[in-house]
């Protein structure tokens, strides 16, 4: 027997129930080694062409607005911009698995899947342009405001899953992370909950290989990032997530089994982001540029228009037609943040409580005091 | 006491069915200290639920499910137990409405059992009442008597707003008559539990009973001391706190959790700022010491008894 040997030397207390027999059947929630690819491969052919042309529309103007906004960051218009250039096809495709009822869970990096929703784009940079937390309405547009510590939404999406059910309807929850929020304790809490819950969630990790500077290797030793599943008894899934019509299809497979009471799955879509964690940061620090190079022949833009012209589902007609709306949005997004926010600085203490505590109230007070003499100086 | 909460729990569930419980052992064992004891029984499993052992996960979810249109309840089992759940608590229950300009607003509960005085081990009887109240967003309240454990659980259920419910264990034993026809108290006003011309204690919790005992042993000294019940800590009712102090003109703050940048340096301030021409002494604090919660045999050196609240009282300067 070598120490490596873990097997009881003793029988199994006749109390305890079958202790050596899994709980669940591992073999059909192991993830396949081989990322799922839809582009490229003869099943492209099944899909609807509108649903195909919808997916490089969206790719095309979330290109366009990820570099609108980063280039707004560099004018100081906005504070900070964390791009998702070179994870379009996650971002789009989150998008367009959720029904109107269902809920996106996002992180910050997710400002793309957020629009994409239907939240007004420039609504959906309030947090990141500094003028205010949270822009949009999550409970008209179902969407849970951007999430900057990592992993913390995922329990909340739980949650929402979890009482949506109790309530009866048919709701599921997606929440996005990223490679290093995997590490979180809330990511893991969030996984036994929702496996032990059965709640109808979907968790879309984008694994675009740098946690900041932080690379996967570093991270986890695990052979991928959705074998993490196996443990907590849920599948676990893996993507091509530079394919935006694979990574459509195995969200909408996980968030159909969601629905249909099949509980939990863990999705990894292997990407890689091709800017900086945010234009805060210098790449060239941590990364060679013949990695990102080598990625770049893999941009999910490009492989979604060879592959959609060849299989004769674009032309350069859609092509004009796609790019003429991301320059659209892009003209609206420079002329809204050249003019200066409109902030009411009393509005501070409007939301700390349903009704202000008598403190804030005396705060309130002064801070007004302070802005009439600014006024009448 | 823990009858009367166990009482307001049930009263709230039966009221209002979006009021759903949730944490460790809360389901068939009805909790470790019985607070949730039968509910399961009544209102079903979905309703009580008993989730996996892990308190962030436990806040988090609960969060969703406040999002979701429920009203929880989170049981943490004791005080420490609840700290893994501080970023949850902090980063989102306690901003969620702030953060998305009073769209989200989460009516959730959380209880939390703190303090000692039982003989718990380590890690079973913090007083972790500063972390929370210096927590924007968060309502903080801990009731001293049967009577508030009933009308405060109550009205912390029906807030809109998230609400830390510190429950005195060492009171869980207590006994009275509970009167639940009582109107309930909003959220927010201290009591007068006793009258008094000579000073006044300031106190909350399970120092109130501590602090009724040394008014009653004062008087051999021919003091008679008024005892303050702050009942919430956030919000803090200064217009009370601030009349008592100047009709009495000398004041101790008497809490069991650690003075230093404690609840009873705030009150000194606020005293202080508002009443300061009306004071015949210093606010004095009487808190338990600035250490790590000791072990259980040497816990009665670190609380805050009857006599060192009366060597404060002493100290207070006699002669005007």
């Amino acid at each position: 027997m070598t120490v490596l040997d873990h097997r009881p030397t003793t029988p199994v207390p006749p109390w305890l129930p079958d202790a050596t027999g899994p709980r669940t059947d591992p073999a059909p929630l192991l993830p396949d080694h081989t990322p799922v690819r839809v582009l490229g491969t003869p099943a492209l052919a099944k899909y609807d062409p509108e649903l195909l042309r919808d997916l490089y529309r969206r790719l095309v103007i979330g290109r366009r607005y990820n570099q609108q906004a980063t280039t707004l960051t560099k004018q100081g218009r906005l504070a900070v911009y964390p791009s998702s250039t070179g994870q379009e096809a996650c971002e789009v495709a989150a998008a367009t698995v959720l029904r109107a009822e269902d809920w996106l869970f996002p992180s910050y990096r997710d400002t793309l899947a957020v629009v994409g929703r239907g939240v007004d784009p420039l609504a959906a940079l309030t947090l990141l342009r500094g003028s205010a937390h949270t822009g949009y309405d999550p409970l008209a547009t179902r969407t849970a405001p951007l999430c900057t510590p990592l992993a913390t939404q995922a329990p909340h999406a739980v949650g929402l899953a979890h009482a949506a059910r109790l309530r009866g309807e048919s709701v599921v929850a997606l929440a996005m992370l990223g490679d290093g929020g995997t590490s979180e304790g809330d990511f893991h809490e969030a996984l036994n909950f929702a496996a032990v819950l059965n709640a109808p969630v979907v968790f879309l990790v984008q694994n675009n290989g740098y946690a900041i500077s932080v690379p996967l290797t570093k991270q986890s030793a695990a052979p991928s990032l959705a074998h993490k599943a196996v443990g907590y008894g849920m599948p676990g899934r893996l993507v091509d997530g530079n394919d935006a019509v694979a990574v459509h299809e195995v969200l909408a497979e996980a968030m159909d089994r969601a629905r249909n009471g099949g509980g939990p799955t863990l999705v990894e879509a292997l990407t890689y982001r091709l800017d900086a964690h945010t234009n805060a940061d210098d790449a060239t620090r941590y990364r060679e540029s013949e990695e990102v190079e080598a990625w770049r022949e893999h941009d999910p833009l490009t492989l979604m228009e060879r592959h959609l012209r060849a299989a004769g589902v674009l032309d350069d007609a859609l092509v004009a037609q796609a790019t003429e709306q991301a320059e659209a949005l892009a003209a609206t997004m420079r002329a809204e943040f050249h003019a200066e926010p409109e902030l009411d600085p009393l509005s501070l203490f409007q939301h700390v409580y349903a009704e202000p505590t008598p403190q804030l109230r005396e705060q309130a007070e002064q801070l007004a005091a302070e802005l009439a003499a600014e006024a009448g100086a | 006491m823990a009858q009367a909460l166990n009482a307001a729990l049930r009263d709230e569930m039966r009221a209002d069915p979006m009021v759903h419980l949730l944490g460790e052992d809360v389901g068939a064992l009805g909790g470790v200290f019985r607070i949730t004891d039968g509910l399961t029984a009544e209102f079903g499993a979905d309703r009580c639920l008993d989730t996996p052992l892990a308190e962030a996960g436990i806040l988090g979810t609960a969060i969703g499910m406040a999002m979701y249109g429920l009203r929880p309840v989170v049981e943490m089992q004791f005080d420490a137990f609840a700290y893994p759940a501080m970023e949850q608590l902090v980063s989102h229950v306690a901003k969620m409405r702030n953060r998305t300009a009073g769209r989200l607003a989460l009516p959730i509960t959380v209880r939390i059992p703190y303090g000692g005085g039982i003989g718990g081990v380590e890690h079973h009887s913090d007083s972790s009442e500063a972390y929370y109240a210096s927590t924007p967003g968060l309502h903080v309240v801990t009731p001293a008597t049967v009577d508030d454990a009933y009308g405060l659980l109550r009205a912390s259920i029906a807030s809109d707003d998230p609400v830390i419910f510190l429950e005195p264990k060492r009171l869980y034993w207590s006994k009275a008559e509970l009167n639940t026809s009582a109107a309930t108290e909003p959220i927010g006003r201290a009591v007068l539990r006793r009258p008094g011309n000579s000073a006044v204690l300031i106190t909350y919790g399970p120092s109130l009973p501590v602090c009724l005992e040394a008014a009653e042993a004062a008087k051999a000294e021919g003091w008679d001391l008024a005892v303050l019940d702050l009942r919430s800590l956030v919000p803090f009712d200064d217009a009370t706190v601030a009349e008592v102090v100047r009709s009495v003109g000398r004041a101790v703050v008497v809490h069991e959790s650690t003075g230093f940048g404690g609840i009873g340096a705030e009150i000194a301030a606020r005293v202080t700022e508002r009443c300061f021409h009306h004071l015949a002494a210093p606010v004095l604090r009487v808190t338990g010491f600035d250490i790590p919660y000791p072990p259980p045999m040497l816990e009665h050196h670190h609380l805050p008894g009857v006599d060192r609240i009366l060597d404060a009282v002493a100290k207070l300067q006699w002669e005007d």
